[in-house]
């Protein structure tokens, strides 16, 4: 671990939002019809930022609705990014791909997606920036002199004239209204039509992520409130980043018929598009049914856009769209002085309990107090670890957490040494004293850190915001306590009761043999 | 009682024989704490209730000077929480409680917008207001409660296993002494409830789980073999292993309890309001009374449920019935260390002899 942080660079703990700062965004619902959204709509948004922006909990970001805007702030400065993850409509559909072009026809240089057929023939008339993909008809009137007599009346035999750039594309079965849209739309352009209306019960044209193709897509087949989980992870067959989505049993149904469906199909119809918020994701090729509720999408990824589409996928449903609004850098909420205060009280607070493991327990308070710096040791990295690999923020409730596992981390020791205490009050020999009291004090401190630890795991899984982090650090030290206690203290202890200061009880070694063992009342039994 | 003589010899009170004194003044404990929390009610902080956010520019101001201004406007209602931060190179942004809607509130609102104004001399349209909701809004708290109810259920599945129910019952019933008590000394003081007091909240929530284990596994293993020789009654027996764990319990609360006491100090007299008060109170409080809890009350309520059981009902009356054989025989009795832990015939027992002599 301390090779880890060594490696990052990352010996410094991550602060959460009240002892760092952070970066504030600002965000306006924006209603198709332009009416105020719902209290109802506007709960449900913040809900799932949220957890976008705290996915696994334990980021301490805030997310609060403010009137009609919803105020979201993350620890750590400058971070424009979060602005993408938050204003991100992400609207999930899985709709059968019907027809695909590469993006426009002067990019013919240009990778055309696998598969494609259509090579473009000649460079098109530079569209105007048009109203792109709305799944609207396309008015007539347009200064592409290609397209008009291009388009064939109703639906038929769609293949346009010789001079059109879409030349080899199968048409069969598109209105024509859509296939003009098809030809003109260009996805070259910055915004590729994110965002824009998407009738889930009507066929759209879209662009794909990259706006290297253009595609016509048939009605959703299967919807984003359908996908029940979605993981991002490595195909140890291919070593190739995918994304695995779970459907919940309606839309496992679906999925299984869409799939079957287009299996035989011929390319490009045997495809399956992932589109988010009006942009295809990903639009993999079918080779065969997909029953079972779980499916696979491949294409291209790194890590980060995995990871990204499985997080869109699993909160693939925000209710509202938003307008990306004022970016803020803040301060931190409580400044340096409680920090400061916070760490002084921690250190004044360790000083005294290592004074009194030293009066109370001498020797073996040494090996207290070497077990709790060790305990610290770990806390420290793993924090720092943390803040480096899962976006663990630490902010003064942690703090102030850490300080108290303190009492249950010297607890542990506290009660294996009372055990060798009472072997030897016993009149156990030293050795037996430390072995018996091993065995009893293991399962005191099993079964009362099993406690914590089911207390940790429930809070961590069911709460949300500020509890979950701070149930995880809850985990997190008991997991330390366990370790230090097992590996570390309870060597130590066997190791020094060889040694003839304390094998011999010397008066300062903790160990004494009480004085008054003769006549005086007899251990409990069993002790 | 100095460490001294608890390490020589363990220690050796009647500390369930006093059983009564504990549960009268766990009573009016919880009788305290409740009239505070129905009467007073606690001062729930800004996440909890929304308030209201000003914003205004200014490139001289500082931190203090801000917070004075606000905390000047705001003399002699309460003490508002305000957080005061910095945006950007010279905004900044003051949240305080103050919710607006009835007119006392809305003219406190004002009252903040022209002092701010004032002071840093800009027109008072110049500085914003906003009221917002509450950060730890309704479905943060749901979910806090969700996973209580689900955490009390999977730990008294857990200790009924590890255990037995009884002892579930009686740890989970000393826990909730614990938070009612801690919640009631809040509503006395006045302390602000924040999130970061859940928090701590949450920590006693283990903190007394974990005490109240650690003492009813010395109570298992000191009973486990009870019955077979019929010298000790059940609550004689969990008398002892408290004892054998007195010391163990004083130490840990101890050393728990430095820092805890330590982050109290230093926040209340040198910080002031803040994060690190509201928080180790909550924890102070509550591992005081979690280290007595599982002494007091969680022993007392298992040892109450025990002694209902028909084997160990059927002990205590064969303890009692050799005690008084002893004591008529004029006697001294050798397990008569021991039954002066206990309480009834024992008592009896005892005072009958010292009648005789």
């Amino acid at each position: 671990m301390a090779a880890l942080v060594a490696q990052q660079g990352a010996f410094v703990p991550r602060y959460g939002l009240d002892l760092a700062g952070g970066t504030t965004v600002t965000l306006s619902p924006v209603t198709p019809d332009g009416s105020r959204p719902s209290r109802e709509s506007l709960d449900l948004a913040v809900d799932i930022i949220r957890d976008r922006v705290n996915g696994s909990g334990i980021s301490d970001a805030e997310t609060v609705r403010s009137g009609d805007t919803i105020v979201v702030s993350v620890p750590g400065r400058g971070r424009q990014e979060i602005l993408e993850l938050v204003g991100t409509t992400a609207e999930l559909r899985f709709r059968p791909v019907l027809a695909v072009a590469p993006a426009r026809a002067d990019a013919a240089g240009a990778p055309t997606p696998p598969g494609t057929p259509a090579a473009s023939a000649r460079p098109e008339p530079s569209a105007p920036a048009s109203p792109r993909a709305s799944g609207r008809p396309y008015p007539p009137a347009t200064p592409d002199p290609a397209a008009t007599p291009g388009a064939p009346p109703g639906g038929g035999q769609g293949t346009p004239a010789a001079p059109d750039p879409l030349a080899g594309v199968d048409l069969t079965g598109i209105e024509s209204a859509l296939a003009e849209e098809f030809r003109r739309i260009d996805c070259s352009a910055r915004s590729r039509g994110q965002g824009v209306p998407d009738d889930p019960g009507a066929r759209i044209v879209a662009c794909s992520q990259d706006g290297s193709s253009r595609y016509i897509l048939d009605r959703a087949a299967v919807r984003g409130v359908d996908v029940a989980d979605a993981t991002a992870g490595v195909d140890p067959a291919s070593g190739e980043w995918i994304v695995t989505a779970e459907f919940t049993g309606l839309g496992a149904t679906e999925f299984a018929r869409v799939t079957g469906r287009l299996t035989g199909l011929p390319e490009p119809r045997n495809r399956l598009a992932v589109v988010l918020d009006g942009v295809v994701v990903s639009a993999p090729a079918i080779r065969e049914a997909v029953p079972g509720g779980t499916a696979r999408i491949g294409g291209d990824f790194t890590r980060e856009t995995a990871t990204r589409l499985a997080h869109q996928l699993r909160y693939g449903a925000l209710p509202l769209r938003f307008e990306p609004g004022t970016v803020e850098e803040i301060s931190s909420t409580l400044g340096a002085d409680q920090l400061r205060g916070g760490l002084l009280a921690g250190g004044l607070g360790l000083l005294a309990v290592v004074g009194y493991a030293l009066l109370y327990y001498r020797g073996l308070g040494l090996v207290a107090v070497s077990s709790l710096a060790v305990a610290a040791l770990l806390t420290y990295l793993s924090v720092a670890v943390l803040g480096a690999y899962a976006g663990f923020r630490l902010s003064l409730p942690h703090i102030v957490g850490l300080i108290v596992s303190i009492g249950v981390t010297a607890d542990s020791f506290i009660v294996y040494f009372e055990r060798i205490r009472d072997g030897l009050r016993a009149g156990r020999p030293l050795p037996l004293a430390v072995e018996t009291g091993w065995r009893r004090a293991r399962r005191t401190i099993l079964v009362a850190d099993a406690v914590t630890l089911i207390a940790a795991v429930t809070l961590y899984l069911l709460a949300v915001g500020g509890v979950a982090g701070f149930a995880f650090a809850m985990g997190l030290t008991t997991l330390i306590d366990l370790a230090v206690v097992f590996l570390f203290t309870r060597p130590l202890v066997t190791l020094l009761a060889r040694l003839r200061f304390f094998a011999e009880g010397h008066r300062l070694s903790g160990l004494a043999r009480p004085r008054r063992t003769v006549g005086a009342e007899p251990a409990p039994r069993g002790t | 009682m100095g460490p001294g003589r608890l390490r020589r010899d363990g220690a050796d009170l009647d500390i369930l024989g006093r059983r009564r004194l504990w549960y009268g003044l766990s009573l009016a404990l919880l009788a305290l704490s409740l009239a505070g929390l129905l009467g007073r009610g606690l001062n729930l902080g800004v996440e909890f209730t929304g308030g209201s956010v000003f914003t205004f520019t200014s490139a001289s101001a500082t931190v203090e000077e801000v917070r004075d201004a606000v905390g000047g406007a705001l003399r002699g209602s309460g003490d508002e929480q305000v957080i005061v931060q910095r945006t950007g190179a010279h905004g900044w942004r003051v949240t305080t409680g103050l919710t607006a809607g009835d007119r006392a509130s809305d003219e406190q609102v004002e009252r903040v917008r022209r002092a701010l104004a004032a002071r840093f001399g800009l027109p008072p349209g110049e500085v914003g207001v906003q009221v917002i909701g509450a950060s730890w809004g309704g479905r943060v708290t749901e979910r806090a409660v969700l996973g209580l109810a689900v955490l009390l259920i999977a730990v008294i599945g857990y200790l009924s296993f590890a255990f037995e129910w009884r002892m579930a019952l009686a740890a989970v019933a000393a826990l909730g002494h614990d938070l009612v008590v801690t919640a009631g000394v809040y509503a006395w003081s006045g302390f602000e409830v924040t999130p970061a007091t859940l928090l701590g909240f949450l920590t006693i929530l283990g903190y007394s789980l974990y005490d109240a284990v650690v003492v009813f596994d010395m109570i298992k293993e000191v009973t486990a073999r009870l019955g077979s020789t019929g010298k000790m009654t059940y609550t004689q027996a969990a008398n002892r292993a408290l004892n054998a764990t007195l010391v163990r319990s004083l130490n840990t609360t101890l050393v728990a309890i430095l820092p805890v006491a330590s982050i109290l100090f230093i926040g209340t007299t040198l910080l002031g309001a803040g994060t690190l008060k509201d928080l180790s109170l909550a924890l102070f409080v509550g591992m005081i009374v979690g280290t007595y809890s599982s002494l007091c009350v969680a022993t007392p309520l298992l040892v109450a449920l025990k002694e209902r059981e028909p084997r160990y009902a059927a002990l205590a009356r064969r303890v009692a019935g050799r005690d008084r054989a002893l004591a008529g025989a004029g006697r001294a009795a050798p397990g008569d260390r021991a039954a002066r832990a206990g309480r009834g015939p024992a008592t009896t027992a005892h005072k009958r002899r010292k009648r005789q002599s």
